[in-house]
């Protein structure tokens, strides 16, 4: 069974070729297209190491089938620094220790820049915690993720004023 | 995970004949169903993506007072719709409280009400399980059981529905609009979902080939939105099912209750509905007295299926809890941790 699906993967237009419809949207990120940015940690939607954002949204990419999302834009860990300058939450990660051995940091970066378009947080720790639980760090790196994710949101939104004054 | 079929039919009546095959399944957002493949719990020979289907991912407003909320509108859109969080908060909270916001941004409505239970033991193909293998046998009853129902259990089947979203919609007597092989029918979510008896296989009464299309709330619904709570108990505070968990809600006048209605989750196969609570609450005032008296009659029946004997004390609590909040009023803001009993609230018992 041959299935033709394209991707917008990064801004760029993607052609796939999949043989089978099993492929998920994070193996055909990882084997096809050699994103390996995004990290398969459990592959059951348990610890948030592949989040992903699709058409804006972001979602466990192990439990997508590629062959579903046909027509979709993906941003990964690979698309949010912009001509070699790091996105406000990567640079905040780093600033603020929000991470260890690394693992999960791709998909905690790309869960914050999710969390942050939502909106729902708030500059309370209390919502970004539980905003952030679907990204599990085993090195127990949390309360600098918290802190990052504060601060970035911040220079995030005190950009958009800027640009919008 | 096993070979499939993939077919993504232009319409619903072509869904459902793709879906009548025997072996086929739906496929939404696939976040529970895919996790079940991976295991080799599922095996379908086919999956029907319905993902592209027209005129199911709209929240309607209806001429009645009622809402109609499209299978495919996904659990983080509802969630943080304004006029629907305002009308009916309590299944806001209950959304919010459950799976994390990646799954919640995935997840559709439809899939919401058929995922299936997380009985350990449902997951482990090396464990005999009557409702993945009928007749294999129940290794829960003498396993790992706190987690278990106390409600409407059996001996081949002691599973509990792991939705949150169920239990306040089966409150607010919910229908659940279907698309089938004979056309379009309609039922009250109670009786959507089976208690296990001796056909733990079959959670729900849908046939094969039948497609959830919508939700409806009926106007009587909105009636509980200055009282209506949703609390959930669970191993910890974020991404995780509930132990047990409840939803209230109240109509007060003059210091008076006019109209309750509570159920259950995380005690029994279905989401559970204790309507004998509520005929005890209409007519008393909304006090602790009166709370534990609608606790014990929703839980009269509750019998320990293994190791969980405290839950139906738990349960009673919980019940008593999200009554007690329900009575002080909806808050104005969602807390921080939606439907936890660690959020403070006024008029909540720490210790209750």
């Amino acid at each position: 069974m041959k299935l033709s699906i394209g991707l917008i993967v990064n801004g760029a237009k993607t052609e796939v070729e999949l043989d089978d419809p099993r492929v998920t949207l994070l193996d055909l990120l990882r084997e096809r297209l050699y994103l390996t940015g995004t990290k398969k940690g459990c592959d059951r939607g348990q610890c948030g190491a592949c989040t992903v954002i699709v058409d804006g949204r972001r979602i466990n990419s192990c439990l997508a089938l590629a062959v579903s999302l046909d027509g979709a834009e993906v941003l990964t860990i690979e698309g949010v620094a912009v001509g070699g300058r790091l996105h406000a939450v990567q640079a905040a990660f780093i600033a603020h220790d929000g991470l260890q051995c690394g693992f999960c940091t791709p998909g905690q970066i790309m869960s914050a820049i999710g969390l942050i378009q939502e909106g729902q947080a708030g500059d309370d720790p209390e919502r970004i915690r539980e905003g952030m639980s679907g990204n599990l760090c085993r090195c127990a790196a949390y309360a600098g993720i918290t802190e990052a994710v504060l601060d970035a949101q911040k220079t995030l939104h005190e950009a958009n004023q800027r640009r919008s004054a | 995970m096993n070979h499939f079929d993939y077919v993504r039919p232009a319409s619903v009546s072509e869904a459902v004949a793709a879906a009548s095959q025997p072996g086929a399944a739906y496929l939404a957002a696939g976040t529970n169903l895919l996790d079940l493949m991976k295991g080799g719990i599922s095996r379908p020979s086919r999956l029907v993506d319905v993902t592209r289907l027209p005129g199911l991912d709209g929240i309607d407003h209806l001429p009645d007072g009622g809402i109609r909320i499209g299978a495919l509108v996904r659990n983080a859109d509802l969630a943080h719709d304004p006029d629907f969080v305002s009308a009916y908060p309590a299944i806001a909270e209950a959304l919010l409280s459950g799976a994390s916001a990646q799954l919640r941004n995935a997840a559709t409505v439809g899939g919401n009400l058929l995922q299936r239970t997380r009985c350990g033991y449902f997951y482990d193909t090396a464990s005999a399980c009557n409702k993945r293998q009928p007749g294999s046998g129940c290794d829960a009853r003498d396993g790992e059981s706190r987690l278990h129902a106390v409600l409407g259990w059996s001996p081949s089947c002691i599973a509990t529905n792991p939705s949150d979203f169920c239990v306040p919609l089966v409150a607010l007597d919910a229908v659940v609009e279907i698309e089938g092989r004979a056309g379009r029918r309609e039922m009250a979510l109670d009786a959507l979902h089976r208690l296990p008896g001796d056909q733990p296989e079959r959670d729900s009464l849908l046939d094969p080939g039948d497609l959830i299309t919508a939700v409806r709330l009926p106007a009587a619904a909105r009636g509980f939105a200055a009282h209506a709570r949703y609390l959930k108990l669970r191993e910890r505070t974020s991404y995780a099912f509930a132990m047990v968990s409840a939803a209230a809600g109240l109509r007060i006048d003059n210091g008076t209750i006019s109209e309750a209605r509570l159920a259950l989750g995380g005690v029994a196969a279905k989401p559970w509905r204790a309507r004998p609570a509520e005929t005890i609450l209409v007519g008393c005032r909304p006090d602790a007295t009166a709370f534990r008296r609608a606790a014990e009659a929703a839980l009269a029946s509750a019998q320990p299926s293994g190791d969980n004997l405290f839950k139906i004390e738990l349960a009673k609590r919980i019940a008593v809890r999200a009554l007690t909040l329900a009575a002080a009023g909806t808050p104005a803001r969602m807390a921080a941790l939606p439907a936890s009993p660690f959020a403070s609230a006024t008029g909540a018992r720490h210790d209750a």
